[in-house]
């Protein structure tokens, strides 16, 4: 349960009693609210008192009336204006002269209530601005969350883009000065290490353009009913050629055709990710098993591999943006840090869901279920 | 005798390249890839100095490594050699009282550093 902080500023004994009892028990939620709000008030008799409270208390709603005994409503205002405090003032005036209300509206002042007010009107004024603040902080908050996402990725980004310009580079300037020699046989594994990281910086260009698409708005579906075994064994073939590079068999174990209605790009590159990582993080000798299976209305994509597997731990932080797993077996391996977030996302538009088992040393193998039906 | 110089990074290549740079400058060094390795290495060997990369296993690798390093040999320099200021805007002042009490370095690099710099800032911390 949450609560804001209702401050009432007026000399009138009763109207800040009233004000109390009135909110006492009175609650506001909304359907979008996980929680409803409830109030607490806080009393000031002058202007000058309720300068101290909103400092010292920094209430959420402030009950103004004008006419006070000292310093007036309206320079309340202008102190909470000034200070750029978070706070919605309502003004409860029974002479509000024209002039002073545009100036308190010019001062940021919300909504006006005239004095005498019924319970009734002071609590539909209280839910408006309940509403208007529940909202107004929560835009803030997402905003401020997305833009910090944003930040990290991007910070992410340029870090993992710019460490193979600076491994090409420092190489470059060891055979630029010649440093082993006139021999360029001298320099064959400094040549082969530059090639390595330049195609992994492809690689994360390429995985960069496909996130991209999918994060940009409603990426452009093309719907169709397709065979899914069919994609299996495309993505198999691009896939081969790596896989005999390592020493890796991959089966497809599925012959029958399965039909579901997808965009096969995308279907493509979800089996483009877990083949490529099944064989990637594979052993010598190792192999690849492919299974898809349709019972009722889901389609489950399955690819087991015989590979080095991940702890639990390492298994928590699978699907997130550039997370690459780190420890002795991965060493050597190269790859973006974002095959997994696509899938992620790519399964997600799909309403479908990833489950990841693996064994240390043994393996690991991702089902993938998707509803067959998505027209 | 030749002093040495404990180098931590997991970019092999950058490893690689700052090993290779250091020996030229005179030193004998040993390597580690991440921070696991290195804090097995200080274990039986007190570098004369050490160079760590900010970010290995995690984000804050390099911190806690220089942490542990000064915890055992309260006079070894340490560099942390790092592209995270320029990439981030997040910059480390080691000379602010509040950042001295926990980050525990005697001084923080950018990694595309040149040589000659490089090996500046090392003689001035061994005073040599």
């Amino acid at each position: 349960m949450a609560s804001y902080k209702v401050l009432v500023v007026d000399d009138e004994m009763g109207i800040r009693m009233g004000t109390r009892r009135i909110l006492q028990n009175f609650k506001v939620d909304y359907p979008f609210m996980d929680e409803h709000i409830e109030y607490i008030v806080l009393e000031a008799p002058t202007g000058e008192e309720a300068i101290e409270i909103i400092d010292r208390e920094m209430p959420d709603i402030i009950l103004l009336d004008n006419k006070l005994p000292g310093i007036q409503g309206i320079e309340v205002l202008e102190y909470v204006k000034n200070k750029l405090y978070d706070i919605v003032v309502v003004m409860i005036t029974s002479y509000a002269s024209l002039e002073l209300a545009v100036k308190a509206t010019r001062d940021g002042a919300y909504d006006f209530i005239p004095k005498p007010f019924t319970p009734q009107e002071l609590r539909s004024s209280l839910e408006n601005i309940t509403k208007q603040l529940f909202l107004k902080r929560m835009t803030q908050k997402m905003n401020k969350e997305g833009r910090l996402i944003r930040f990290q990725f991007l910070s992410v980004l340029s870090h993992e883009l710019k460490a193979p310009i600076n491994a090409i580079e420092g190489y470059l300037k060891i055979m630029h000065e010649k440093q082993f020699g006139d021999n360029i046989t001298s320099y064959k594994d400094m040549i082969d290490r530059s090639l390595e990281r330049i195609s992994g910086m492809r690689s994360l260009i390429m995985d960069l353009l496909d996130l991209t698409k999918i994060e940009s708005g409603k990426p452009v579906q093309h719907m169709q009913s397709v065979d899914i075994t069919k994609i299996a064994g495309i993505s198999l073939d691009t896939m081969r050629p790596y896989a005999i590079q390592k020493d890796v068999d991959i089966y497809l174990n599925t012959k029958e055709p399965v039909m579901m209605e997808a965009d096969p790009k995308e279907i493509e590159i979800i089996f483009n990710n877990l083949i490529s990582n099944a064989v990637k993080y594979n052993k010598q000798g190792g192999r690849v098993d492919i299974f898809i299976h349709k019972d009722n209305n889901k389609i489950r994509l399955q690819v087991a591999d015989s590979g080095i597997g991940m702890t639990e731990e390492e298994k928590s932080t699978l699907f997130q943006d550039f997370v690459r797993i780190k420890n002795p077996k991965t060493k050597h391996i190269t790859g973006s840090g974002l095959g997994l977030s696509i899938l992620k996302k790519i399964v997600e538009m799909y309403h479908g869901d990833i489950d990841v088992e693996s064994i240390p040393d043994q393996g690991t193998t991702f089902t993938i279920t998707l509803p067959a039906d998505n027209s | 005798m030749k002093k040495t110089i404990l180098i931590v990074d997991d970019d092999m290549d950058y490893l690689f390249q700052m090993k290779l740079k250091v020996e030229q400058f005179g030193f004998d060094t040993i390597t580690a890839d991440g921070q696991k390795e290195a804090e097995s290495i200080i274990e039986t060997v007190r570098p004369d100095l050490a160079i760590l990369d900010l970010m290995m296993e995690s984000d804050d690798s390099g911190f806690i490594l220089a942490y542990k390093i000064k915890r055992m040999y309260p006079d070894v320099p340490i560099i942390i050699a790092t592209a995270v200021t320029a990439e981030t805007g997040i910059t480390f002042d080691i000379n602010t009282d509040e950042n001295k009490q926990w980050i525990k370095a005697d001084l923080f690099l950018d990694k595309g550093i040149r040589a000659d710099q490089l090996q500046r800032e090392i003689n001035k911390l061994l005073k040599i």
